[in-house]
């Protein structure tokens, strides 16, 4: 993993995401780089499939920094994000004073509340200094945490730092490159917005979509690429209750390719519709004359 | 630089203004007291009166003690004092509100009202007449009288009793934990710790139960012409429970949707209610319940509907489109929330059946189905709200379809 550093212009954050196979709109170019630059986290929404994770890995990739992630959960509490205390290593050392005759309270206090038994979770790992550089971190899915934790989160990312009670301060040398994503399950606080800078990551145009399953379907024929493109884009005009991302698109493609297929054909779109919408109801709304429809629009040569 | 003299405070024509003026804003809501004149009046004498931006300065730093209270204020002080040009002798009429040409800011009818009061009477009395006004007897017939039959000042006392209503605190167990003593978790954190006062024996062992939070609320509130005479005091309701809790999100439909969450966050109910008017275009329109509940089934569910929140759904179901596309929005609402509470005032009929097509098409995806006519009515929705969720309570329902 070698080192490189930072780009210096929108131009080079874009070559830089582009060599790694991450075809980004020029917005979000723009964004990323400004967040590098300003060392401000950069906030991610947009539907599921748009590749909000995947910038994450590809910068941390890239700039051959770690990356850190923290996928959020209900529920998500300080000793499971950040720190927690080995309590068994704990008290096997209390015993061992006990047994080697120490009797002095405050040196045992200061003793078992040591670093070692100190058991570091990500957003601490994220802090600490790191030979490559300031690692990635990666909050995923923010808005599945609930309220009280964006507020602690808030706190770490306006001074990135964490104060442990019985140990004290630990400070980030070089403060890490902070990705937050969200799926809009719930809003996210306007006080966290407001220290981010924040993008809507959309679904690609239809010609940046092809040139993405090129790049990640590499044998897939020209014909069945351009066929599988126009095809969900015209899925995504349908009013699905969830309509395919670039992630399934490329889920698909893939699949068509396993299949050897070369063209779409009605029969085959039926059969592997299972890759595209994940909803019963959508699936339902997709057979007899509108997928005719869609798919006569999506394989007519023009 | 005039001396102050806390024990003779100036008299005349000002000081009959400066009174008038705090009686005036005790009456739109503002709490002044004596003090606070006596105060004015002074500060007042201090400053030598040559415009109105320095007397409204004054006055306000004396009377305003909250944010929220600013506008009220601002109103009360323009009608007040709306003719004294000359400010060296601040005229002792008071002129009353002729009607704006443009349409009246939010409070300015508390304001008005305020304003209209005679002056002239002994405040004692005043407060003794607030009293007597609500006997018990009354008290009991506001409590059933519906809500489309009111008279204006009917309205003004149950507006005021919805904003003392106790609100609802059903509590959802949460995934997170703080320290209680009858938890179910050992916290080896603290027990460590207090361990350590003891030379590391384990004495006294700390527990963790979970957190507690009362359950989101999302409201869904057709403001179509059927609904109109309701929808002014839903939404005082909805303001008292926003501004108790955290996680209320308003929606407002008619003919669309609109979200008027952050609308309603205003302090001032008035305030409030002018701003979600402002947001919506189609107040008091047709209505399209199918198209709306689908544009929030596809817009805001996701967003507004985590963490176990109950849905209410207020509107009374008079749908002219009812068809399957109903039926299957109200479904998606239905599995995708807690619970689904429709409230309808057609229910304060006794003899009510689920005739009109679109009642019938949204009944069977509901979990509580509730009248919310009058007092009594919304009180009992509170209970509900508190209550534990009943196993599918669809008996009523059933009987209903």
């Amino acid at each position: 993993m070698s080192t490189s550093a930072l780009p210096k212009s929108v131009d080079g954050m874009l070559e830089l995401l582009t060599s790694r196979g991450y075809l980004a709109e020029r917005s979000l170019a723009t964004v990323t780089y400004l967040s590098l630059r300003m060392g401000r986290p950069l906030f991610l929404e947009g539907e599921a499939g748009v590749g909000k994770t995947e910038i994450a890995k590809v910068l941390s990739a890239a700039l051959g920094r770690k990356l850190i992630r923290l996928q959020c959960y209900e529920g998500l509490d300080v000793a499971s994000a950040v720190y927690e205390w080995s309590s068994a290593a704990q008290m096997i050392a209390i015993r061992l004073a006990e047994a080697a005759g120490d009797t002095d309270r405050e040196q045992l206090s200061s003793d078992i509340f040591a670093e070692r038994f100190l058991i570091k979770r990500p957003l601490l790992q994220a802090l600490e200094p790191d030979v490559a550089g300031a690692p990635v971190l990666l909050i995923d899915e923010l808005d599945r945490a609930d309220e009280a934790f964006e507020a602690y989160l808030l706190e770490i990312l306006s001074d990135f730092q964490v104060t442990i009670p019985e140990f004290g301060t630990i400070r980030a040398p070089h403060p890490p490159i902070v990705i937050i994503t969200s799926n809009r399950t719930r809003e996210i606080h306007d006080a966290l917005k407001r220290r981010c800078l924040y993008h809507w990551v959309d679904y690609p145009e239809a010609e940046r979509e092809l040139a993405i399953v090129k790049s990640r379907v590499p044998n897939i024929s020209a014909k069945l690429s351009q066929q599988v493109v126009r095809f969900v884009q015209a899925l995504r005009d349908q009013d699905f209750y969830k309509s395919p991302g670039v992630a399934e698109t490329i889920d698909w493609a893939t699949a068509l390719t396993e299949l050897d297929a070369r063209s779409l054909t009605p029969q085959l779109v039926g059969d592997t519709l299972g890759a595209l919408l994940k909803y019963q109801d959508d699936i339902a709304r997709m057979q007899g004359d509108t997928l005719q429809k869609v798919l006569k629009d999506a394989t007519s040569e023009d | 630089m005039t001396t102050i003299d806390h024990l003779n405070p100036p008299t005349g024509h000002m000081a009959d203004n400066v009174v008038g003026f705090a009686r005036a804003l005790r009456a739109a809501g503002i709490p002044v007291g004596p003090g606070a004149v006596i105060d004015a009046l002074n500060a007042l004498q201090a400053i030598e009166i040559g415009n109105r931006a320095d007397v409204y300065a004054t006055l306000e730093a004396i009377f305003v003690k909250r944010h929220e209270h600013m506008l009220i204020f601002a109103q009360a002080f323009d009608l007040f004092f709306r003719a004294a040009e000359d400010w060296k002798h601040m005229l002792d009429s008071v002129p009353l509100p002729d009607h704006a040409k443009k349409k009246p800011p939010p409070a300015s009818r508390r304001v008005q009202e305020a304003l209209a009061q005679p002056s002239m009477r002994d405040e004692t009395e005043q407060v003794q007449e607030q009293e007597l006004r609500l006997s018990v007897s009354d008290k009991e017939i506001l409590q059933k009288k519906d809500f489309a039959q009111m008279s204006a000042a009917e309205i003004a006392e149950v507006t005021r009793a919805i904003a003392n209503m106790k609100l609802p605190q059903a509590e959802l167990r949460t995934r997170r934990y703080q320290p209680d003593a009858k938890g179910l978790r050992l916290d080896m954190r603290r027990t460590l710790r207090s361990s350590l006062r003891t030379g590391g024996e384990i004495i006294d062992i700390r527990k963790l139960g979970r957190i507690e939070k009362p359950a989101p609320i999302v409201a869904l509130l057709d403001i179509s012409g059927s609904m109109s005479e309701y929808t002014r005091l839903f939404l005082h309701f909805l303001h008292a429970i926003t501004d108790a809790r955290k996680r209320v999100s308003v929606f407002l439909f008619g003919t669309r949707l609109t979200n008027v969450t952050r609308a309603l966050r205003a302090k001032d109910p008035d305030e409030a209610l002018a701003s979600c008017s402002s947001s919506v275009e189609d107040w008091a329109g047709g209505t399209r319940i199918a198209t709306s509940l689908h544009s929030f089934n596809k817009l805001w569910g996701r967003r507004v509907l985590g963490q176990g929140a109950i849905v209410l759904l207020i509107s009374d179901g008079l749908e002219r489109e009812a068809d399957a596309k109903l039926a299957f929005e109200m479904d998606r609402l239905h599995r995708s929330c807690r619970r689904l509470i429709w409230l309808n005032p057609l229910l304060r009929y006794s003899a009510f059946e689920a005739k009109a097509q679109g009642i019938k098409m949204m009944l069977p995806h509901v979990d509580e189905f509730r009248p919310v006519h009058n007092l009594t009515s919304m009180e009992g929705l509170i209970e509900a709200l508190s209550a534990p969720p009943p196993p599918h309570h669809m008996s009523r329902i059933r009987s209903a379809a």
